[in-house]
C-alpha cells in the first residue's frame, strides 16, 4: 500500500494544500510510514466483524422539532477572517 | 438510426420542518443573513449534530408512500468537498445503508401507467447560499446550511420529457400530500438533476451519460432534456463521442454547456459521520408511522366516487391537492349534498383558483361559508345564477356570511307565483313576434322567454317556477 508522489499531490488538491518539491518527498515518507504502522491491524482477522459505525452503542439519538434560539449574527460573525454587514466575506468564488 | 432517450432523475427536496435537520435552528425563510445560525450549522469546533426526529420521520413516509424497503438500520455519513457555503468542509448525508431504498412511483401518462422505479431515498443537509454580484468578493449566508433535505434517486427508467415531468409531477403531489414538503420547484424546494444518455433503439447497453444541473422548473426539465438528447444524437451521427461530464442548463440561452472540469471533479471520500448514532428502524415505529400516514389521492378518489357519488373525473381533480381534497369534505358536509358541492369545485372554485394564481389555502371563501352558500340554494333562498354571479363574486372580496349578503343586497329568490306569473303575461305580450315562432315550431325560444322574465325580475326569480308557469301558459293555446 505504498503512497506515491502522484497520491501526495492529489490528496494536496482535494486539501487544497501546496507544498514544495522538498516538503512533497517528506510527506510521501511520512505517509507511507503512518500506513505501515496502522497495516498492523490488517493482521487481525475481521472475518464475519460488522464495521462500527460509531464508538458507542446507542442508536436513535433524535430531538423533537422545536425551535431553538439562534446566536446573534454579530457572535456568528466573531470569529470570521472577513464579513460585512450581515455576511461573511469570501475571496470571489467563479460562478 | 433511430436513437432512444434514457433519463434518471436525482430530486432533492427541501423538507418543512421547522427547525433544522441537526440543530434547533429555525429553517424560516426570508430571515436576515447569519440570523438562523448556531455553533452546529456554522461547524464550530466541539459541536454536536443530533438528528431531527421529524426529519426521520418524513423520509419514511416518503419510502413507505413509494413502496421502499425501509432499512432496519441505517447510518449517516459525511461527503466530503470544499466550498464556500459548506462551513464543516463535508455535507452530512447517507452513502452505504440509506434509510430508504428499492421503491418506485407510479403515473398516468396519456392513459397509460407508467413506474419508474426508485434507486433510494436518503436524507441529507443543504449547504449555505453563495452570493456573488455584489461586491468584489463572494457573500456567503449560512441560514440554510442544515436545512433538512430528502434526495430521491431513480433508475434510469424514464424514456420521454414528458416523462421526466410527470414523474416529478407525480413526485411533487406526494410530498405535498404527505405534507411534508412544499414541493415548489421555482423556489428552490424541489431541485432536480438528470442523468441523460442515448442509444440505438433496441440496444440493451447503455449510452455514456452527462448530468443536467440547474433546472429550475417543470418546462426547464423538459426543455433541458429534449436540448441534451438532440445534442448527443448529433455528436453521435456525426461520428463523435459523449464525454462523461456535468453540463449547466441555461434557460436564457436555451442550451446546456459543460461545468468547467475543476468544479466537476470530486472524490467526495464518504466514510460513515462519527457524530452521529445509527438509526434503527422498529418495527413499532414503522407501524406508528404507517398509522399516521394520510389516506392517498388515489384511495380517495374512489371512496369520493363510492360515498360521494361524485364523477371520476371530478375526484381525480379534487384528489389532485389534498387541501383541496379536505376542503371538498368540508364543504360537503356542511351543505350536505356532495354531488352539488363538486360542481361548485370543479366550476366557480377551481376557475377562480386558475384565475387568481393561487392555491385553495390562500382561497378567500372558506369551506363552511362555501357549503352555506350551496345550501341556499338548495333550500331554494337563492337561485343558482345568483348564488353564482352575486353572491359568490361578493363572498371572494368580503369575510361576510352568504345569509347577511343575501339579505344585505335584497338578493333573495322570488318564489311567488303571482308576481312571476304578472312579469311572464307581460313578457309575453310585449314579444308577438317571437311568440309566433314559438307556436310555429322554433321551441328554442322558450330560453329566450325565460331570460326576458328574469330581467324584468332582476335574476331573482325562481327558475323552476318561471318554467313551470312558462310551460303551461305556451302549451294551453
Ligand atoms: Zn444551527
Amino acid at each position: 500500500m505504498a503512497v506515491s508522489k502522484a497520491d501526495v499531490d492529489y490528496i494536496a488538491t482535494l486539501a487544497r494544500l501546496s507544498f514544495n518539491d522538498a516538503e512533497k518527498e517528506a510527506m510521501t515518507h511520512d505517509l507511507n510510514e503512518i500506513l505501515n504502522y496502522v497495516e498492523k491491524l490488517n493482521e487481525l482477522n475481521t472475518e464475519n466483524i460488522e464495521p462500527l459505525a460509531n464508538m458507542g452503542d446507542r442508536t436513535n439519538v433524535l430531538r423533537e422539532d422545536k425551535p431553538v434560539p439562534s446566536i446573534s449574527n454579530q457572535d456568528a460573525l466573531k470569529n470570521a477572517p472577513d464579513f460585512q454587514d450581515r455576511f461573511f466575506k469570501v475571496p470571489k468564488v467563479i460562478g | 438510426m433511430e436513437y432512444e432517450l434514457v433519463v434518471g432523475l436525482e430530486v432533492h427536496c427541501q423538507l418543512n420542518t421547522k427547525t433544522k435537520a441537526f440543530c434547533g435552528c429555525s429553517t424560516e425563510f426570508g430571515a436576515p443573513a447569519n440570523t438562523n445560525v448556531c455553533p452546529v450549522c456554522l461547524a464550530m469546533p466541539g459541536a454536536l449534530p443530533v438528528l431531527n426526529k421529524q426529519v426521520l420521520e418524513s423520509a419514511i413516509k416518503l419510502g413507505l408512500t413509494t413502496h421502499c424497503t425501509i432499512a432496519p438500520y441505517s447510518i449517516m455519513a459525511r461527503k466530503n468537498y470544499f466550498y464556500p457555503d459548506l462551513p464543516k468542509g463535508y455535507q452530512i448525508s447517507q452513502y452505504e445503508e440509506p434509510i430508504c431504498s428499492e421503491g418506485y412511483i407510479e403515473f398516468d401518462l396519456d392513459g397509460e401507467k407508467k413506474r419508474v422505479r426508485l434507486v433510494r431515498i436518503h436524507m441529507e443537509e443543504d449547504a449555505g447560499k453563495s452570493i456573488h454580484d455584489i461586491g468584489e468578493e463572494t457573500y456567503i449566508d449560512a441560514n440554510r446550511c442544515g436545512v433538512p433535505l430528502l434526495e430521491i434517486v431513480s433508475y434510469p427508467d424514464i424514456r420521454s420529457t414528458k416523462e421526466a415531468s410527470a414523474y416529478l409531477q407525480k413526485l411533487r403531489a406526494i410530498v405535498r400530500w404527505l405534507g411534508i414538503s412544499d414541493g415548489n420547484m421555482e423556489e428552490g424546494s424541489l431541485r432536480c438533476d438528470a442523468n441523460v444518455s442515448v442509444r440505438p433503439k433496441g440496444s440493451e447497453k447503455f449510452g455514456t451519460r452527462t448530468e443536467i444541473k440547474n433546472m429550475n422548473s417543470f418546462k426547464s426539465v423538459e426543455n433541458a432534456i429534449q436540448y441534451e438528447m438532440e445534442r448527443q444524437i448529433e455528436v453521435l451521427k456525426s461520428g463523435g463521442t459523449i464525454v462523461q461530464e456535468t453540463r449547466l442548463w441555461d434557460a436564457d440561452k436555451f442550451e446546456t454547456r459543460p461545468m468547467r472540469s475543476k468544479e466537476a471533479a470530486h472524490d467526495y471520500r464518504y466514510f460513515p459521520e462519527p457524530d452521529l448514532v445509527p438509526i434503527e428502524v422498529s418495527d413499532e415505529l414503522l407501524s406508528l408511522i404507517k398509522a399516521e400516514l394520510p389516506e392517498m389521492p388515489e384511495v380517495r378518489a374512489t371512496r369520493f366516487v363510492s360515498q360521494y357519488q361524485i364523477p371520476e373525473y371530478d375526484a381525480k381533480v379534487i384528489t389532485t391537492d389534498r387541501l383541496l381534497a379536505d376542503y371538498y369534505e368540508e364543504a360537503a358536509k356542511v351543505c350536505g349534498d356532495p354531488k352539488a358541492t363538486s360542481n361548485w369545485i370543479m366550476g366557480e372554485v377551481l376557475r377562480t383558483l386558475k384565475e387568481k394564481a393561487i392555491e385553495i389555502s390562500a382561497f378567500p371563501i372558506e369551506a363552511k361559508r362555501l357549503g352555506v352558500l350551496i345550501s341556499l340554494v338548495k333550500q331554494g333562498v337563492i337561485n343558482g345564477n345568483t348564488a353564482k354571479e352575486v353572491v359568490f363574486v361578493k363572498m371572494l372580496d368580503e369575510p361576510t356570511s352568504p345569509q347577511d349578503i343575501v339579505k344585505r343586497d335584497g338578493l333573495a329568490q322570488v318564489s311567488d307565483t303571482s308576481a312571476i306569473e304578472k312579469e311572464i303575461a307581460e313578457v309575453l305580450s310585449a314579444s308577438p313576434t317571437q311568440l309566433a315562432d314559438y307556436r310555429s315550431g322554433k321551441t328554442k325560444l322558450f330560453g329566450y322567454f325565460v331570460g326576458e322574465t328574469m330581467k324584468r325580475m332582476k335574476g331573482k326569480a325562481n327558475p323552476q317556477i318561471i318554467n313551470d308557469i312558462l310551460k303551461r301558459k305556451l302549451e294551453s293555446v
